[in-house]
């Protein structure tokens, strides 16, 4: 792992703690996608330091490129984090925008996805986008883990730029996927739910 | 024997102390039989092997110098405050006030410690913060539960910083007559506050039959409390050439600390349950969080820094 992806660890502990909870899943080498509620800047970060080092090393995170691509921001997606940077506005109609993701997958990496496009400021997770499922389908060999993020959007509230440190956990939960002849929103909504019972909380 | 021989002494007899428990630890687990016995050994070793890091760490702050014991000090009190502000419901609207908290209480109370500034160290959060704090938070806007949460940030602030702060203040102690190095004044502090918590919770375990105060704390027993409470005074008592204080002195000051250092863990108990957790966080393996070893020190050292400072300065 590079010093700069050392740091971004560090200072994750530092700040959030960042602690893993297995609950349902175990830390195994296998190639999987991470799909948690997204409520902070910090939501990649924290889910990043909570994965052993083994792991963390073939699980990159998918960041969105208007955010992202530019900048510091950008060196710290794609130099320290290895993302995968995806299109959130399609320019050209015909593009597939989870392409770059297709192509990660095939080359047996892991991948830590929001499924909601955007962050929340919630504790609990908004209506999911299509990707999940599209990705489900194309990979079936690919355990797809629910992980919940706690009180992240307290260290970053809207607007804020320095996180103020509180005590976070990651909690990972058992693997799911879709079943035979399941529809897309049935199976979007069973992934949120499955974000929203490892949180302890009523949705 | 010189002074340097003195703290080689001491160090070696904390080691000592580690190596036994360590020894009698590694003989127990051989020995537990039923799961309720192998899981309360196997948290017995949990803390030992955390006492290990947690005297290394301590032995090597203050082996380094003064600056590396107030960071280590600051350190401790930014984990404990952020273990108390995690469990603290908390809203948008004190983002401001908990920068100020983290980033500018914790690092100026250490600095003036540093800089020798007892006054404004002593005013620092009692009245400076006790007034900013909610003032930027009034700043925010949002009045939902506007007084709770103040009091609460408030109590964390005052715990987690301004009491923990008390430990290392005793350098800033010239206590005539006294030929120091003064961080033996912080070790002797911390040695008798966590002596008494290890042997009360030992002598509990023991033969404890009553329970002191079973809502709050279901591991405080009355036998616990007299026997390691006594043993823990005794032992301060016998290592007054550390201090400046003669036997007889030395056995009050312990008897003041291990008594406020059963307070502090009682209270700090009942603030974590009536916030709904029953350890404070889950950094030091087998102990719970930081304040979990805090607690009673938080409650000691602010107590045992005035009485110093009013009788031997």
């Amino acid at each position: 792992m590079r010093p700069s992806s050392w740091a971004c660890v560090g200072l994750a502990k530092l700040l959030v703690g960042a602690y893993a909870r297995w609950r349902g899943a175990e830390p195994l080498p296998r190639q999987r996608i991470y799909f948690a509620n997204h409520s902070s800047h910090f939501d990649t970060i924290a889910l990043w330091a909570a994965l052993p080092a083994e792991l963390r090393a073939r699980t990159r995170p998918v960041a969105a490129r208007d955010y992202w691509g530019a900048g510091t921001r950008r060196y710290i997606a794609t130099a320290t984090l290895n993302a995968v940077l995806i299109d959130r506005q399609r320019e050209d109609r015909d593009a597939d925008p989870l392409a770059p993701l297709g192509e990660a997958l095939e080359r047996g990496d892991s991948l830590i996805l929001f499924p909601e496009g955007t962050r929340g400021f919630e504790p609990l997770p908004g209506a999911f986008k299509s990707g999940l499922f599209h990705l489900a389908q194309r990979f079936p060999a690919v355990e797809l883990v629910p992980v919940y993020l706690e009180n992240l959007q307290r260290c970053l509230p809207k607007g804020a730029l320095v996180p103020v440190p509180f005590t976070c956990t990651v909690s990972f939960g058992a693997p799911l996927r879709v079943e035979a002849g399941e529809t897309k929103p049935l199976f979007l909504e069973r992934a949120r739910a499955a974000v929203i019972a490892l949180s302890g909380r009523a949705a | 024997m010189s002074e340097r021989e003195d703290v080689r002494w001491l160090a070696g007899g904390i080691v000592a102390l580690l190596v036994v428990a360590s020894l009698i630890g590694a003989v127990l687990a051989r020995r537990a039989s039923t799961p309720a016995a192998r899981a309360t050994v196997e948290n017995l070793n949990a803390r030992t092997r955390a006492w290990w890091v947690m005297v290394l760490v301590l032995g090597a702050a203050f082996t380094l110098g003064e600056t590396t014991t107030l960071v280590l000090f600051a350190a401790a009190s930014f984990f404990a405050l952020r273990e108390f502000v995690s469990l603290t419901p908390t809203r948008p609207g004190d983002y401001r006030p908990l920068l100020l908290a983290f980033y500018i209480a914790i690092p100026a109370q250490y600095a003036l410690i540093g800089i020798d500034r007892y006054g404004l160290f002593s005013i620092l959060i009692p009245v400076w913060a006790f007034l900013l704090l909610p003032a930027f938070a009034a700043f925010a806007g949002d009045t939902q539960d506007f007084l709770a949460r103040t009091a609460k940030l408030q109590w964390a602030v005052m715990i987690c910083v301004y009491c923990v702060s008390h430990a290392p203040a005793l350098l800033l102690l010239e206590i005539p007559g006294y030929e120091g190095p003064n961080a033996l004044l912080v070790l002797y502090l911390l040695l008798v506050v966590q002596l008494s918590d290890v042997l009360q919770y030992v002598f509990g375990k023991l033969f404890g039959r009553t329970k002191l105060a079973p809502q709050v704390s279901p591991s405080k027993t009355v036998e616990g409390l007299v026997v390691g409470g006594l043993s823990a005074t005794l032992i301060g008592g016998a290592l007054h050439r550390f201090t400046p204080f003669d036997f007889v002195e030395s056995l009050g000051m312990s008897a003041a600390i291990v008594l406020m250092g059963f307070v502090g863990g009682l209270t700090l108990s009942a603030v974590k349950r009536s916030l709904g957790a029953k350890d404070w966080g889950e950094m030091i393996e087998g102990h719970g969080g930081m304040l979990d070893r805090l607690d009673s020190v938080c409650f000691a050292a602010p107590v045992f820094f005035h009485l110093t400072r009013r009788f031997f300065t």
